[in-house]
């Protein structure tokens, strides 16, 4: 008997014999029909009229004829959601069964009947699934509460399916286990914020445990489960690294991907002088070269996430750049991805067998692959200066074999490597120029022009050349005119006599017959740079280039960090954020690789978001970037202390031409109005150079503050926290904490430059704030910071800046220069940083002023779970600057009596009453301004506690 | 998690569909068949996703550039199995290894089932596909998929149900999510045997000069396990590690079978093998699910016998005719013979006529395969043989060169490239009254070529 035969009936009338057929009384006949059923559904028929009298035979102790009317019954359920009632009974009566399977099968189904209705008579058969005896029906029952989260979330949590869940991760089914922690995985990334996967040292340990003894699937739901937990020190990530590592010998290709993951974001947390380090390392280079040797569409998946895996830590494939050979029948795609590691892995050593591979490939079929095996054949020379020469004469053989696109291809690689080696290659320039005619497409007839126009006093023909790019102008795209227009400004500054003609002609093209803003303006600059002041001209048009960099195409440092925590699933793949791909909420938390500190010190604090929490943790106090531009734009961020504010009259936007601080930005700038010949732009040089001078001046105010902060005992300082994240400010990371020592305060900043670049001309500057607030010395940062690089800067602060009340009290406003750009953020500072040292308050005078403080302005506070004694308390908190006047004894309770200073003369006063054996105090804050006690309650906290 | 999964033919209809998750327009992608039979705007057919796929991937004009699509953000994994497409498909950010090593499993649950997987079989069994379906994913995480323990409640007649006893029952379902999801209790067996193949398949890129560009051997241990009860089984093999270890209490033995020994690389191993143990002791002790399945995979890339070696000759005799020698020696025992051997030596496109001669098998020129194929039934270890040919050219004005593509070669050898031996299969099962010496052990060693190349 075939079942095909179901997939053929298409006569007419057909809906009314399966209903008859589905009444019938024979058994036999009944499944016949179903099945018939299930077939049409199968290829698109609408068969939903026949819904009752499906459901009809629902009732059935056949367990196949069950399974049918089930899956019909999710096909359908949605579009007759009254009609889909009538199984409820069945489904509930089925969650009875004696037979486990029975009763997970109903259990399974309901789960899949996305009707509102139902999900009511769900809960009770789930709940009874959920406590099975039966293995089998927990680990499904587990798996419905996911589905019925999806459907109703509120529902769920009303219910308490959370924590019958949770408690499944103690089950002693290693199934259960794995499907409980896959449930709860996806519905905690719904909620980001809720703790529900509460990972902790013993619950990771039943996780780990359950590691051995499940399946394939459940290892991979546990081990992605365990790559979001963040360990509280390094020795904790290195025993789960233990434990961990023997899955990379593991069959399923998808277990190993996910051991990997775990095993690349705990290696973070190691100390690299580790042995166990090194070991790791090792450990990690052959199950990914295993890899290789799975089927093509998982050797893909493979080689997107190696391509990661060798930009964050090159030490582990180097050796093995012969695996990533290219074979003659691998798939497109396993070739173009094979070739990306190639370049990647390219060092000295094993170039020459690169280079050999690399030219075999660009004789191939496949004219992407080809065009990709040109193009590294130029990355390679670029990366490895030995190899450079015979790079270029290998690139010169394949400009000989006159293949159209491998030519544009060599053009353009060319074009790099002259820029990377200037004055050594140029001979070769006559081969190019043979082959000007053939190229088509724009980035080769770009990068032709570029070299045309850099070695214009070599070419003897170059304004012929360029001429007859002329003649098509208009038809080029913009990335070919601007290259053009530069090119013929660089050989008229060349060789003025004889092309004073084709520029004028170049320049009139682009500035009155384009429409494309870019090239208009460029135009203009050129125009007025050569009218005014052509010695000028030459210093910019032919100024020196800044080098290019080796590598190429590397994924933002930010980015690659954030891809690690995704290894092996589609975001690895797509090498994008999964918020770039996946629609709504979901997937949108952001993670991070945890910081390599192994201080038990930083978990505690709530400050430091751990991995996989958001990373704008404090989006409520952070205004948006709009409000605070118009007060920041406003200030000038040379240094307070010394040399009179610049000038920012001048310029029409002085703020942005100073921070910007160079051509570049007057030319993306400039207004679209201020055209016409008479323009005279404001000298490039000089901005950079009185920024420059204002902050040398600054530089001789010497703080000796700076040294020695933290070994001094003094008022608490609480860890850095992120202030403001590379993602936000183009590569720069600030954290930062406040501190007080003795009667300075200070603003302890961390700076690490995440981007490809050097960042220098740091400034820092304050808004207006509710304590004035200011920088009492320019933020001294002397040597460039170079990328990866981290500078730690202690900034001494004094509190006589502006004043205005911000919302929050202590919220504060910062800007912080570089050269790359002006960033903002805001941040709270802790109040007790503004408590004085003379804030002792004498016995009389702290009576006398408690009376005379209305009562309405005292507040009261509750200080929970401080462990504590009176003595303790008062000690810890004198040494924040908060003065115990007096203590007195009442019923068995310790009454303190404190008082503190603040910065701008307000007093406060204080009265905790601390029960011995009881960790909870109760806080009284009497104060004339009663708005600070809110935050001088929450230094009390931050004090206590720490 | 997999949103949905669908199975379509070569011409895109779709032969099985079920979705998972709300996110995959199940109405629109079941309706898909009929849209492109009936006659809607093309812009209404695109609308949903599944009917992209068949537009945007099985239609292509060009070739697949990735397993993995992204079609209006949705991603599409697919496998393809002779002329049957399996698509994955999902709006989330899902473990991508995963769901191909899902699809991998499904194909081999469907083959376990029904054998080959072509458009007949599958529309001939899709209701077991559905339960299967219903049974190994839920809500898109896959479930056991072993074919061993689905097969105990998933059978082609779907009548055992009412036929179960509550013992039984309950060990069915021990045994779905029990620790050893891969074997059941209480299999008899009136001679306890097992099978062991040692399969490698042997990888060469050389170069015109006869210099190895790269070389591996990818291996694999296939058993065959007829034993009663749950024996637990110890795999020993000439792994150098485990070998140097040992080596350091009997010195005699370091000396005897220390320069056998061999380097693996990596290995991985099925489910059933205690990793954690392989990790601290390198021991492969397991119980093994019954009947056939690979006990492990491994890789070597030292000192490995290359079977055969190929030097080419190929010269341009002016534009219109090519000169091909091509020799090949055998690099093994003299007693050993080596069968199927097959050199597939590449034509140029304009080729318009071959000459050949052989000194040993039959060779032929296959236009449609633009090659010479030479096939030598068997050949002897320490052997040399030879073919000449003359390739005739039409002239052609095709500026560009002809690629050259490699020379590549099939064979089949009887014993291990890489020097794998097995050293040991140790049967202990307390519970039932025989031991190791009781069960009939074979063990035999096939070596294939691979991918086999020698560039010309």
């Amino acid at each position: 008997m075939t079942d095909s035969k179901y997939f053929t009936t298409t006569k007419k009338g057909e809906i009314f014999e399966l209903k008859a057929e589905l009444n019938s009384d024979k058994k036999e006949k009944k499944k016949e029909a179903v099945k018939k059923v299930i077939a049409s559904m199968t290829v698109g028929k609408d068969v939903s009229a026949l819904f009752p009298d499906v459901v009809n035979c629902m009732q059935t102790d056949n367990l196949e004829l069950k399974k049918l009317v089930y899956l019909y019954l999710m096909n359908y359920a949605k579009s007759q959601p009254d009609m889909a009632i009538m199984a409820v009974n069945t489904f509930v009566k089925d969650c009875e069964d004696p037979n486990p399977l029975i009763r997970a099968l109903a259990v399974r189904t309901m789960g899949c009947i996305r009707v509102d209705k139902i999900t009511e008579y769900l809960c009770e058969p789930l709940r009874k699934c959920l406590k099975d005896e039966d293995p089998y029906v927990r680990k499904t029952a587990a798996v419905c509460v996911a589905k019925l989260h999806d459907i109703n979330a509120q529902l769920v949590e009303d219910q308490g399916f959370l924590d019958t869940l949770k408690d499944l991760i103690s089950d002693s089914n290693p199934m259960v286990v794995a499907n409980a922690v896959a449930a709860l995985s996806e519905i905690a990334e719904s909620h980001p914020s809720s703790n529900l996967l509460d990972l902790n040292p013993q619950s990771i340990n039943k996780l780990l445990t359950a590691l051995n003894e499940c399946t394939e699937w459940g290892q991979i739901f546990i081990l992605d489960c365990l790559a979001n937990y963040t360990p509280k020190d390094d020795r904790e990530a290195q025993s789960i690294c233990e434990r961990v590592t023997p899955r990379l010998s593991h069959a399923n290709s998808a277990v190993v991907l996910s051991a990997v993951k775990v095993l690349m974001k705990f290696m973070e947390m190691l100390s690299k002088d580790l042995d166990y380090y090194g070991t790791l390392l090792k450990k990690l280079a052959p199950p990914l070269v295993t890899l290789l040797s799975a089927e093509p569409e998982l050797q893909y998946v493979a080689l997107r996430n190696i391509n990661l895996i060798v930009q964050k830590r090159p030490e582990i494939l180097k050796h093995e750049m012969k695996v990533f050979f290219v074979k003659y029948n691998d798939p497109i795609y396993v070739k173009l991805e094979k070739l990306d590691i190639m370049i990647r892995l390219a060092s000295q050593a094993n170039i020459a067998q690169v280079l050999a591979e690399l030219k075999e490939y660009a004789t191939e079929v496949d004219v992407d692959f080809v065009r990709k095996a040109v193009r590294a054949i130029g990355r390679c020379a670029i990366k490895v200066e030995q190899s450079a020469e015979r790079c270029v004469s290998t690139l010169l053989d394949l400009i000989q074999t006159k293949v159209n696109y491998v030519v544009q291809e060599a053009i353009v690689v060319i074009k790099d490597i002259f820029r990377k080696y200037p004055n050594k290659y140029e001979s070769v320039i006559a081969t190019l120029c043979e082959n000007l005619d053939s190229l088509d497409e724009p980035e080769a007839r770009a990068a032709m022009i570029w070299i045309v126009g850099e070695y214009a006093e070599r070419i003897d023909n170059a304004d012929e050349l360029l001429e007859s790019f002329l003649e098509g102008f208009h038809d080029e795209s913009t990335q070919v005119q601007l290259q053009l227009l530069t090119a013929i400004v660089k050989l008229f500054l060349k060789k003025p006599t004889e092309t004073q003609e084709l520029v004028q002609q170049v320049l009139s093209l682009a500035t009155q017959d384009s429409d494309n803003p870019d090239l208009r303006d460029r135009g203009y600059i050129y125009w007025r740079l050569l009218s005014t002041d052509p010695v000028a001209a030459k210093e910019v048009v032919l100024a020196e280039k800044p080098l290019i960099s080796e590598e190429t195409d590397l994924i933002e440092p930010t980015l690659l960090d954030e891809l690690i925590c995704y290894i092996g699933t589609l975001a690895s793949v797509y090498h994008k954020p999964p918020s770039a791909f996946v629609e709504g909420g979901r997937g949108v938390v952001h993670k991070s690789l945890p910081p390599r500190t192994a201080s038990s010190e930083s978990t505690e604090s709530p400050e430091t978001a751990p991995a996989g929490a958001p990373s704008g943790d404090q989006p409520d106090v952070i205004p948006t970037q709009g409000d605070l531009l118009g007060d920041l734009l406003n200030l000038d961020l040379g240094p307070p202390v010394s040399g009179p504010p610049l000038a920012t009259s001048s310029v029409q936007m002085g703020a942005v031409d100073l921070l910007g601080g160079g051509l570049d930005s007057l030319m993306g700038d400039e207004p679209e109005g201020i055209g016409g010949p008479n323009f005279v732009a404001p000298s490039a040089a000089t901005v950079p150079a009185n920024l420059g001078a204002s902050m040398g001046s600054g530089l001789s105010d010497l703080f000796d503050l700076t040294s020695g902060v933290g070994t001094l005992s003094g008022s608490y300082v609480a860890p850095k926290a992120v202030w403001l994240p590379a993602m936000k400010a183009k590569g720069l990371e600030i954290s930062g904490t406040f501190t007080r020592q003795v009667g300075s305060i200070s603003m302890d900043l961390q700076l690490t430059n995440k981007a490809l670049q050097v960042m220098t001309d740091f400034a820092i500057q304050f808004n207006r704030n509710s304590f004035g607030l200011a920088p009492a010395a320019p933020l001294q940062i002397h040597a460039p910071l170079s990328p990866n690089q981290t500078v730690e800067i202690s900034l001494p602060l004094n509190t006589v800046g502006s004043v205005m009340k911000m919302e929050p009290l202590n919220n504060l406003q910062v800007a912080v220069k570089n050269n790359i750009d002006v960033f903002y953020f805001s941040t709270l500072y802790p109040l007790h940083i503004l408590f004085v040292e003379d804030g002792k308050m004498d016995r009389q005078m702290f009576l006398a002023t408690w009376k005379d403080i209305p009562n309405e302005n005292e507040a009261q506070f509750q200080i929970r779970d401080c462990p504590l004694n009176a003595e303790a308390v008062s000690s810890r908190l004198q040494s924040s600057n908060i003065f115990t006047v007096a203590k007195r004894n009442v019923e068995g309770q310790d009454m303190l009596y404190q008082s503190l200073k603040l910065t701008n003369g307000i007093w406060v006063l204080a009265e905790l009453r601390i029960q011995p054996g009881n960790p909870s105090f109760t806080l009284s804050l009497k104060c004339r301004a009663p708005e600070v006690s809110q935050h001088v309650y929450q230094a009390y906290e931050t004090i206590l506690k720490n | 998690m997999i949103g949905g999964l669908f199975i379509y033919n070569h011409k895109g209809e779709v032969l099985i569909s079920r979705v998972y998750r709300d996110d995959i327009g199940r109405r629109q992608a079941a309706d898909s068949a009929i849209f492109s039979s009936s006659g809607l705007p093309l812009e209404e057919r695109l609308r949903n996703a599944v009917d992209a796929f068949r537009v945007n991937v099985i239609h292509a004009r060009q070739q697949v550039r990735s397993p993995v699509t992204n079609i209006a953000r949705t991603s599409f994994f697919h496998v393809k199995r002779s002329n049957i497409w399996l698509a994955a498909v999902t709006k989330q950010n899902v473990n991508a290894a995963m769901v191909f090593e899902f699809l991998y499993k499904m194909c081999d649950v469907m083959a376990a089932y029904f054998g080959k997987i072509s458009e007949e079989n599958i529309k001939n069994n899709f209701v077991l596909i559905y339960e299967l379906l219903d049974e190994i994913l839920d809500f898109g995480y896959p479930q056991n998929s072993e074919t061993g323990a689905l097969k105990t409640f998933i059978t082609q007649q779907g009548i055992k149900s009412q036929h179960q006893t509550k013992e039984e029952q309950s060990q069915i379902t021990s045994q779905v999510t029990g620790q050893i999801g891969w074997r059941r209790e209480g299999i008899k067996y009136r001679r306890n045997e097992l099978f062991l193949d040692v399969l490698e398949s042997v990888n060469l890129l050389m170069s015109p000069q006869g210099q190895v560009l790269s070389a591996h051997v990818s291996g694999r241990v296939v058993m065959k396990s007829y034993l009663s009860g749950m024996p637990e089984c110890k795999f020993g093999m000439n792994d150098k590690i485990v070998i140097e270890k040992q080596g350091k209490g009997t010195a005699d033995e370091t000396s005897k079978s220390g320069k056998q020994s061999i380097a693996i690389d990596d290995c991985t191993f099925h489910q059933c093998v205690r990793l954690s143990k392989f990790d601290s002791e390198r021991s492969i002790s397991f119980i093994p699910p019954d009947g056939e399945f690979e006990l492990m995979r491994y890789r070597t890339t030292k000192d490995i016998i290359l079977p055969f070696r190929v030097i080419p000759l190929v010269r341009e005799v002016g534009r219109t005719k090519l000169e091909v020698k091509v020799v090949i020696k055998s690099n093994f025992k003299p007693s050993l013979l080596a069968q199927k051997i097959e050199v597939r030596i590449p034509t140029p496109l304009n080729t318009s006529g071959v000459q050949v001669i052989c000194m040993k098998g039959k060779a032929k020129y296959k236009a449609s395969e633009n090659a010479i194929v030479w096939k030598i039934k068997r050949m002897a270890g320490m052997k040399e043989s030879q073919i000449s040919a003359e390739i005739e050219l039409l002239p052609t004005n095709d500026k560009k060169k002809w690629a050259r593509p490699p020379i590549s070669m099939n064979f089949e050898v009887p014993f291990a490239p890489s020097g794998l031996k097995v050293r040991y299969l140790k049967v202990f099962e307390p519970k039932l009254n025989y031991s190791d010496h009781d069960v009939i052990k074979w063990v035999r060693y096939i070596g294939r070529s691979g991918i086999y190349e020698t560039r010309c």
